[in-house]
């Protein structure tokens, strides 16, 4: 893992001391709320609907057993015992008092920890995919470019204040988990001719009142130019954004205004002006940053383990478990343990200081101390040897985190909603237990297979409704609320945007509508087919009227 | 009839302005304004700038209910979040 050097740990701490200055100034009236807000948006802290909220940044997922113990500990210490992780892999606290934050934030920095570029227009967090460095399909570990891409944004002078906020996601497998194709900048680590690796590079996706899916500007660019590269394409954007429009201000519209392949033209132009004035990263300090992700000292194990299947033998929830929740590793009698924050009923993202102790002990004691956080609000131990995934299961189970169902239709993507949020119209984790315990109740999860359910409470689309196989979006009409349902999106390799199934369902409706497209594709589909496929195959109609079908 | 409500500036708690001028956490107990004089009275509430984050109208009927439009969005800031009866004010049961 990258651990901060003096730079990182100045510029955290000096942030932390000038956060201090700007709370007592607000909290003695010196700054009105109108002046504040900006800096406390630079933090990380929001109000929302019942209290300040704090977003805190997990660089690309990334998390040390230190690390998750001490998110544990603000929750319990500063909030009200849980923390909610969120899809672009940070975690969000929703009742932190703001006389806390700078003592929260000072905890935090203990850690290597932060709210920077987690609020504002400026370059966020940085994500990737949470099986980095273990994927058995990764063509190199993405995470050195993710650092790379974290130290040259942070506090970038030049796009502290774009049009915009900007996300970038780098994956490096042929399998994308991390969504590049509906963010700002998406960036497909792959080989080329010559089996060197370099960046495709995706521009102009993104979700929210506009949804899109990127556009290739460049299929190959070799991979130790990706920063003059990016400041190429942030120049283009910055300049050329539109700032008289909050809803046309994202790189997205501006790509899509001016045509992709004009749009590449210019940051190609803007590219050949800059790429030898050393924006670049060294040869040097590209080596010493993956250094620091160098494997851990796995051992030299067999691939299979006998008392692992032999656990899987014994015990039906323990296999069930592998089969939905355990993935393939790189490394001969290693496996990828992902772990639900799915349990049906529970908020989904939602985990317990408790929890985090929990896993934080496992991924010291199993997973080399390494903790990922998904896009899609689970965790997972990336790094577990077969012979201890039992041990691992059974602490699971015990903590309240042993739900098998990473990647089924229970495993729904839900934002915060009218429960929580300031912007939202509708509530969307009522929905989202409602669906998860039906769907459990059923027994037919498994059966179902990969079924993507993403729920937003609102147009901005924080549950990345657009992209998911069943998406659901809640409005409000006349102050009631109605859930609008869209069929076929994808955020993988396969992108696309969902279409609109048709008028608002209320909320007793829309569960029995979701089940009814359940049945309808596991009536009509054929082996092997997905969620997904069937309705490529059948179209939007097919499934549409399932939807109605006794509405 | 009107309520004037915001979040409390030292902890982001949800409050209403009630009838002796200061900021109560109950609907129930807060002021209620006809239309006509509701507006100078936010006025005068967002001058008080060190005591609360943000501040806004609301409709509310006799008796603490949030009424109109928003009455879901502000039966949700009155009692906490519908998912977790244990938090927020509805935390500490029936008034």
């Amino acid at each position: 893992m990258y651990r901060y050097d003096e730079f990182d740990e100045t510029i955290v701490r000096e942030r932390v001391k000038q956060f201090r200055g700007q709370v007592a100034r607000r909290l003695s009236g010196e700054l009105t709320e109108e002046q504040f807000k900006p800096l406390r948006l630079m933090n990380g802290l929001y109000l929302q609907l019942h209290a300040y909220m704090l977003r805190v940044a997990i660089p690309y997922g990334v998390l040390s057993s230190r690390q998750l113990r001490r998110l544990a500990h603000v929750a319990r210490r500063y909030d009200k015992g849980y923390g909610h992780f969120t899809t672009r892999q940070n975690i969000q606290y929703n009742w932190p008092a703001l006389v806390d934050v700078p003592d929260i934030l000072d905890a935090l920095a203990d850690v290597e920890m932060h709210a920077i570029q987690t609020s504002g227009n400026c370059i966020r967090n940085v994500t990737s995919d949470q099986y980095a460095g273990a994927a058995a399909d990764e063509v190199e570990d993405p995470r050195p470019w993710c650092e790379i891409i974290r130290q040259w944004s942070t506090f970038h002078p030049e796009f502290s204040y774009l049009p915009r906020k900007f996300k970038i996601a780098v994956t490096a497998s042929p399998h994308d988990r991390a969504a590049v194709k509906v963010h700002d900048i998406g960036l497909i680590l792959k080989k080329g001719e010559g089996g060197k690796t370099g960046f495709e590079v995706i521009v102009g996706g993104g979700l929210g009142r506009t949804p899109y899916i990127g556009h290739t500007i460049r299929d190959f660019l070799p991979k130790e130019h990706i920063l003059s590269y990016l400041e190429a394409i942030m120049r283009v954007y910055n300049l050329n954004g539109r700032r008289d429009n909050l809803f046309k201000s994202r790189i997205k519209i501006l790509v899509n205004t001016e045509g992709p392949e004009n749009f590449r033209d210019q940051v190609e132009a803007e590219w050949e002006k800059i790429r030898d004035c050393d924006i670049d990263i060294p040869r040097e300090e590209i080596e010493r940053i993956k250094r620091y992700f160098a494997p851990p000292a796995f051992e030299a194990l067999p691939g299979e383990s006998a008392s692992f299947e032999a656990a899987r033998a014994r015990d039906a929830g323990f296999d069930r478990w592998v089969r939905v929740n355990v993935v393939a590793h790189k490394v001969p009698g290693y496996a990828i343990a992902n772990v639900s924050l799915k349990e049906p009923g529970r908020p989904p993202g939602d985990a317990t200081a408790e929890q985090m102790e929990a896993v934080a002990d496992l991924g010291e004691r199993f997973s080399f101390d390494e903790i990922r956080v998904t896009h899609e609000q689970n965790l997972c131990l990336p790094h577990v040897r077969k012979d201890d995934l039992y041990a691992v299961y059974q602490a699971l189970k015990e903590a309240g985190l042993a739900a098998a169902n990473v990647g089924l239709a229970s495993d729904i993507i839900a934002c915060p909603g009218l429960d929580y949020c300031d912007l939202a119209n509708a509530r969307s984790i009522p929905i989202a237990q409602a669906l998860a315990e039906r769907f459990a109740a059923s027994g037919e999860e498994e059966d179902l297979g990969e079924l993507k359910i993403n729920i937003s409470g609102c147009i901005n689309a924080c549950g990345h409704h657009h992209i998911g196989h069943i998406g659901i979006l809640g409005v409000d009409k006349k102050g009631e609320e109605f859930y609008q349902i869209t069929l076929g999106g994808s955020g993988a390799e396969d992108a696309s945007l969902g279409e609109i199934a048709g008028r608002g369902l209320s909320s007793s409706e829309v569960v029995d509508a979701v089940e009814r497209l359940a049945r309808f594709y596991k009536r009509e589909r054929r082996e092997g087919e997905r969620f997904l496929d069937a309705y490529r195959r059948l179209g939007h109609d097919a499934f549409k009227g399932a939807i109605y079908a006794d509405a | 009839m009107k309520a004037i409500t915001g979040n409390r500036l030292t902890d982001g708690v949800v409050v209403y302005l009630a009838p002796d001028g200061t900021w109560t956490e109950r609907l129930e107990k807060a002021r209620l304004f006809e239309k006509e004089e509701a507006e100078a009275a936010l006025e005068a509430a967002r001058r008080r700038v060190t005591e609360i984050a943000s501040v806004y109208l609301i409709e509310a009927e006799p008796g603490g209910k949030a009424a109109g439009r928003e009455a879901l969005r502000e039966t949700i800031r009155n009692a906490g979040p519908t998912v977790r009866p244990d938090l927020g004010k509805q935390a500490a049961g029936p008034r």
